[in-house]
């Protein structure tokens, strides 16, 4: 089953998301990057609907370029969640809906602050200071409610979401193995081994 | 009021569309003369070519009745479902191997069914789910191909074309296409695989495996592959997992389709009767272990039991 996390700490968010692809009972692929990268500044995990995940985050992807393109500097991630919620919800009312959930985490370089938003399918949208979606929801929302430090450092961010993964490993009947895990803060974008 | 006076008008242009839809209307096809100058308006007279669909109110919904989506026994349209095919990437090119049997139901609708589409010397694709919508775009990916090829004075990678063929699926999603397909093939980059399906899933990836029988076939195949497999070992380790899925998977059997594809294109390997190998193995071909796969076969003579065996 789908998992993603994401959690903010200081001046930095953290976004991971499983690597698995799966079709019914069989994992198809199991190092499958399900986060994209929109900016210098701007990450986006995406699961649900096998399809509609890909097409949608390239979409996206697409379309955030362009601004860039155009204008010279990239969509402010309020800015840029805002345009995805309304496209998830334009897309909602329309014959064909993305069933896309998203984690988006971005680092604001104007503002100097890291921000999370959690969207789902129907198009809402909620700044957190963390987020999951997927079963791991279930156990990884009261962890966090428990462990997350909004001022952690990036190694004790990087220890809560740990917490996470090995809490979904140990409860949850199919739980995915491998995560890919990214950070964004001021710098830019890196990927971490967990 | 304007629209009202284009609805009886005979000279506007609206009505002359009108003529020339009711005159294409008549034909199920396109007359040749659609593709020329239809009265001036070319194939707009019919807008763009589209499929017949059922004339009634969802027809999505009726397909859904009348096949066996969900196992219905007494649907009225079967669709072909039981496979077993596989492909895998190694240092020597892919393998690509499938089984032959043909399901309608419980009933073996065909024992010597093509499940392997040669899109083109360099391209290979896989049918795994309903035969005919496999059969059908697959073909049509072909065309597409090859008019790539003509545009751009170069062969389409296996990327673009999986990717076609994706974004193609895509736009059928949720009207009842039924398909699993792997495009396999060598481009500029080495060989590659991608797995394609009707939710509109494209993955990349080195080792895959579609249809029912596919579980069996993953047992056996994750076990030997290796990277660094010798061409030798690669052909018969296909070979051998579409026996496994053939052996276990009612639904899968009759024989087994090998093809090679190396730098210069694909080769078939051959068509191996899948009891054939229980028994005798696959015959003489290279790196074949030159005895039966089947367990009674291979452990012939071999028991667990420490008990002296008594003299009869």
């Amino acid at each position: 089953m789908e998992c993603s996390f994401a959690l903010t700490g200081k001046d930095y968010v953290i976004v991971a998301a499983d690597t698995t692809a799966a079709r019914s009972i069989v994992k198809m692929k199991g190092d499958e990057d399900k986060i994209k990268t929109l900016g210098p500044h701007l990450l986006m995990a995406y699961s649900g609907e096998p399809g509609d995940t890909v097409q949608f985050a390239e979409y996206v992807e697409r379309n955030i370029r362009l601004y860039q393109i155009r204008n010279l500097y990239p969509l402010r991630p309020a800015s840029a969640a805002s345009w995805i919620r309304r496209s998830l919800a334009d897309s909602l009312r329309s014959r064909s809906p993305y069933s896309v959930n998203l984690l988006l985490g971005g680092y604001d370089t104007a503002a100097q602050t890291p921000s999370l938003y959690w969207i789902d399918y129907l198009g809402t949208i909620a700044t957190v200071p963390f987020a999951c979606h997927g079963y791991g929801s279930y156990f990884a929302l009261s962890l966090l409610d428990r462990y997350h430090n909004p001022e952690g450092s990036l190694e004790e961010g990087l220890e809560t979401l740990k917490r996470c993964i090995d809490e979904v490993a140990k409860r949850l009947v199919v739980s995915p193995g491998k995560y890919k895990v990214k950070v964004v803060d001021k710098d830019g974008i890196r990927e971490i081994e967990l | 009021m304007n629209t009202f006076v284009n609805q009886f008008s005979t000279s506007s242009a609206l009505s002359v569309i009108r003529k020339a839809q009711a005159l294409v209307d008549d034909d199920e096809e396109f007359s040749d003369a659609a593709w020329g100058s239809e009265a001036g308006f070319g194939n707009l007279a019919k807008g763009v070519p589209s499929f017949s669909v059922p004339a009634v109110h969802d027809p999505t919904a009726f397909l859904r009745l009348h096949t066996d989506d969900h196992a219905d026994p007494n649907c009225r349209i079967k669709i072909q479902h039981g496979t077993t095919t596989l492909a895998f990437r190694f240092q020597g090119g892919v393998i690509v191997a499938v089984d032959s049997r043909a399901t309608a139901g419980s009933y073996i609708a065909s024992g010597t069914v093509k499940k392997v589409i040669e899109i083109n010397p360099y391209l290979l694709g896989t049918m795994a789910g309903g035969a005919a919508d496999c059969q059908y775009w697959e073909t049509y990916l072909g065309i597409q191909c090859r008019l790539h090829e003509l545009r751009n004075r170069e062969r389409i990678s296996v990327a673009a074309a999986s990717k076609y063929l994706s974004n193609l699926v895509y736009s059928y999603k949720g009207m009842g296409l039924s398909m699993g397909t792997m495009i396999c093939g060598w481009d500029k980059t080495g060989p590659a695989v991608f797995y394609v399906d009707s939710d509109g899933t494209r993955l990349k990836g080195d080792l895959f495996s579609v249809g029912s029988g596919s579980t069996f076939a993953y047992g056996v195949l994750d076990q030997g592959y290796r990277w660094d497999l010798t061409d030798e070992e690669a052909q018969e380790l296909g070979r051998r997992s579409i026996y496994a899925a053939g052996h276990r998977d009612a639904f899968s059997g009759n024989t087994c389709n090998l093809y090679h594809v190396k730098e210069d294109g694909w080769r078939f390997l051959g068509n191996y009767d899948i009891t054939k190998m229980h028994y005798e193995g696959p015959g003489d071909v290279p790196g074949s272990a030159k005895t039966g796969y089947g367990y009674d076969v291979r452990v012939e003579g071999r028991v667990s039991s420490a008990a002296p065996a008594v003299a009869s």
